[in-house]
C-alpha cells in the first residue's frame, strides 16, 4: 500500500503557484509595487487569494508543520503587499480638495461651530477688559509677540507697523515662518483633543483673547479700520484653520468622553481619521493665510484694497466649504 | 514559536484568519530613536548649508526654504515614509516592525496621517517641558507644570498600559504595530524538498507496519515533536533517533522484527500523520497524548 498522504498530493498540486506569490512578494519587499509589470499586478490578487484559500484548507487537513507556517508568513507578507498602503500621497489631492475636506467639514459642523464659539467668546474677554482696562493687555498677549505694541506706545509707533511693508526684503522667509509656525499651531490643538478637549479649548479661548486684546488697544486710539484691514486678509484662512483643527480636536475629544454605540476604541479610529481629513486640509489654508500675511500685508498698504482682498476671501472661503463637493456628494448617494 | 500572549488574529477581507505578532514597545522605542537620530541629522545637515550659504534670516530664499525644510522634516518624515513603504520607516525596517490596520483592512493614508500628527502631543510637548518648561508654559504655577507634565508623562507610557501596545496616536487612527512577519523563508521547501518527498512518501519500508490501536496512542503535539527531530540535521541526531525510536517501541508495544531507528521513525511518522489527518476530516483533533 504506497498511497500518498492527502495532504502531500495538496501541497504538490499547490505549491507552484505559492512560490510564483513569494518570488513577487520579494520583489515587492524589496523595490515596491512598481517593480511589478502590469500582468504580474494583475495576477497578484489572484495567487495571493488562492494562497490564502490554500493556507485555509492546509490548517484543516495537514499536520505538516513546516508546510503550516511556510503558508502563514507568505500570506501575512503577501497580505502587506496588497493591503500595505494603497494610496499614494499625492494620488488623490484633486478629489481630496474637491470632495473630502469640504464634505468632512461640513458633517462635523456642531465641534467646529464650538470651536469657533469659544474662540470667540476669547475675542470677546479680551476686548471687554482691555477696553475697560489696558493693563489687562499684558495679561492676554504674549511680550515677544505683541514686539513693542502694547498701551504704553504711543499711537503713532501703533500706527508704523500696520503699514510697514518691510521694503520686500526677507519677506519669503517672512511667509514661510508663519506658515510652518501656524501649522504646527493647528496640528497642536488638534493633537491636544486626544486629552479629553480641555486644552483645545484654553488653545483656543487664548488666541481669541488675544486678538481681542490687540483689537480693544488699537481701537482705543481711533485706529479700528486700519487694525482689522490689516488683520483680516490673512485672518480669514488663518483663524477659519485653526477653527477647523480646534474642531478636529474636539472631534477626538468627543469620541474619547462620549463613545456611543460603538466601543471606545473602534469610534476613536473612526472618528480619528475624519478629524485627520480636516487636519490635513487646512495645511493648504494655512499656506495661503501665510502667503498673503507674508507679501500681501506687507506689500499692499492700502486700507481699501486690503477689505476688498479680506471680502474676496471670505466670500472664496465660504463659497468653498457651503458647496465644494455637494453634486459629487449627490452622486455618490 | 513567539508568545501567545502577542499573538492577534487579523481578518483581511478575504475572510481568512492571519497571525499577527504585536511589536514589542522595546523594538517600538528602537524604530523611533533610530527615525529621531535621522531626523537629526537632516535637521543639521539642513542648519550647516543655510550656515555655508551664507544667506541672512531675513534676506533672500535660503530662510524660507530652511525653515520649510525643516518643518517637512518634522512634520512629514514618518507620514511620507509609511505611505510609501507601506508602513515603514528606515528606523521600523531596522526593527523588523511595521504599521498595519487594527481591523486587517488596507492602510489608508488618513490613518498614516493621523497616527503621525499625534505625535505632537506625544513625544514634542513632553520633550517642551522637559527640556524648557519656560518657553513651552511662562510663568506657570508650579503644581500646575507638574500636574501637565505627569498628564503628558502618562500619555508618553500609555503603550505599556494596553495589550496590544497601543500609542494614543494608534488608537486615534484605528493602527496596530507588527513585527513584520520573517522574510526568510523555512529551509524546508527549498533546499530539503526531495527529503519531505521520502518523509510524505515513506511506506518504502514495507516491513513497518502498525495498527490504528497503536497509532492512537499519540497525538498532534508528539507528532510535531518527531517532525522536529527527523528534520534535525546536527551530529548526533542518530542517537537521539535511537532513543526515541526505542521510547515509541516500548510505549505502543510494537514488535515487527530488527528496529532501524530512523527508517523507522520515517515509517511511523506518514503512518501516525495519515492517521490524525484522516481523523481530523472527521472532525477529531487529538491535540496531544493525553487527549
Amino acid at each position: 500500500m504506497t498511497t500518498e498522504l492527502k495532504s502531500f498530493q495538496f501541497r504538490k498540486e499547490r505549491q507552484a503557484s505559492w512560490r510564483e506569490l513569494e518570488k513577487m512578494v520579494e520583489r515587492i519587499e524589496k523595490g515596491g509595487l512598481r517593480s511589478l509589470d502590469a500582468a504580474e499586478l494583475a495576477r497578484l490578487p489572484v495567487v495571493y487569494r488562492s494562497t490564502l484559500s490554500a493556507l485555509s484548507v492546509a490548517r484543516s487537513i495537514s499536520l505538516d508543520r513546516a508546510l503550516l507556517e511556510y503558508l502563514e508568513v507568505l500570506s501575512a507578507r503577501a497580505y502587506f503587499c496588497v493591503y500595505g498602503s494603497t494610496t499614494s500621497l499625492g494620488g488623490s489631492i484633486g478629489d481630496f480638495f474637491l470632495r473630502r475636506f469640504p464634505v468632512t467639514v461640513r458633517r462635523h459642523l456642531v465641534p467646529i461651530g464650538i470651536a469657533a464659539f469659544v474662540m470667540l467668546c476669547g475675542v470677546l474677554v479680551g476686548w471687554v477688559l482691555t477696553a475697560r482696562d489696558a493693563d489687562w493687555f499684558y495679561v492676554f498677549v504674549d511680550e515677544g509677540l505683541a514686539s513693542g505694541r502694547n498701551p504704553a506706545a504711543t499711537t503713532e509707533e501703533l500706527r508704523e507697523p500696520l503699514f510697514d511693508g518691510g521694503g520686500g526684503e526677507g519677506l519669503g522667509t517672512f511667509a514661510s515662518f508663519l506658515f510652518t509656525h501656524n501649522t504646527r499651531v493647528g496640528f497642536l490643538a488638534f493633537a491636544l483633543g486626544f486629552l479629553a478637549g480641555v486644552p483645545v479649548f484654553v488653545l483656543m479661548l487664548m488666541n481669541g483673547m488675544m486678538l481681542g486684546a490687540f483689537a480693544a488697544l488699537h481701537s482705543s486710539r481711533g485706529l479700528t479700520v486700519e487694525f482689522w484691514g490689516w488683520i483680516l486678509p490673512h485672518g480669514f484662512p488663518e483663524l477659519w484653520a485653526i477653527i477647523l483643527c480646534g474642531g478636529a480636536g474636539l472631534i477626538l475629544a468627543r469620541a474619547i468622553v462620549f463613545p456611543g454605540r460603538q466601543t471606545r476604541l473602534a469610534n476613536l479610529a473612526r472618528q480619528g481619521r475624519e478629524a485627520g481629513v480636516i487636519v490635513t486640509g487646512c495645511i493648504a489654508l494655512f499656506l495661503v493665510a501665510g502667503l498673503v500675511e507674508g507679501f500681501f500685508r506687507q506689500l499692499v498698504t492700502n486700507t481699501a484694497i486690503r477689505y476688498v482682498v479680506a471680502a474676496a476671501g471670505l466670500a472664496i472661503l465660504v463659497a468653498y466649504f457651503g458647496l465644494a463637493g455637494r453634486t459629487r456628494e449627490a452622486a455618490r448617494g | 514559536m513567539a508568545e501567545r500572549s502577542r499573538q492577534r488574529l487579523i481578518t483581511p477581507p478575504e475572510g481568512v484568519p492571519l497571525e499577527m505578532q504585536v511589536a514589542r514597545v522595546g523594538d517600538r522605542l528602537a524604530a523611533f530613536l533610530f527615525d529621531a537620530l535621522i531626523q537629526f541629522v537632516l535637521f543639521f545637515i539642513v542648519g550647516l548649508a543655510f550656515m555655508l550659504s551664507g544667506e541672512s534670516l531675513d534676506g533672500g530664499g535660503g530662510g524660507a526654504i530652511a525653515f520649510l525644510l525643516i518643518f517637512l522634516i518634522r512634520s512629514f518624515y514618518f507620514i511620507g515614509f509609511e505611505t510609501r513603504w507601506q508602513g515603514r520607516t528606515p528606523g521600523k525596517k531596522r526593527a523588523k516592525i511595521r504599521v498595519m490596520d487594527a481591523q486587517g483592512g488596507p492602510l489608508r493614508t488618513d490613518a498614516i496621517i493621523v497616527r503621525n500628527l499625534m505625535r505632537e502631543v506625544e513625544v514634542w510637548i513632553p520633550l517642551a517641558l522637559l527640556v524648557a518648561p519656560e518657553t513651552f508654559w511662562p510663568d506657570a504655577p508650579w503644581w500646575a507644570r507638574y500636574l501637565f507634565g505627569f498628564w503628558t508623562g502618562a500619555l508618553l507610557c500609555l503603550p505599556l498600559f494596553n495589550r496590544d501596545r497601543l500609542r494614543p496616536g494608534d488608537m486615534v487612527a484605528g493602527t496596530l504595530v507588527v513585527e513584520a512577519p520573517k522574510a526568510v523563508l523555512l529551509p524546508d521547501l527549498g533546499g530539503q524538498r526531495p527529503r519531505t518527498q521520502q518523509l510524505a512518501t515513506a511506506p518504502a519500508w514495507p516491513e513497518f507496519t502498525f495498527t490504528d490501536a497503536q497509532l492512537d496512542v499519540y497525538g498532534i503535539y508528539e507528532l510535531q515533536v518527531l517532525e522536529d527531530l527527523l528534520r534535525r540535521t546536527d551530529p548526533h541526531r542518530r542517537k537521539a533517533f535511537a532513543a526515541v525510536a526505542q521510547q515509541i517501541v516500548d510505549k505502543i508495544g510494537w514488535t515487527g522484527g530488527k528496529l532501524r531507528p530512523e527508517p523507522f521513525l520515517r515509517a511511523f511518522y506518514v503512518a501516525l500523520r495519515g492517521r490524525l489527518e484522516g481523523r481530523m476530516l472527521l472532525g477529531e483533533r487529538k491535540a496531544d497524548k493525553h487527549a
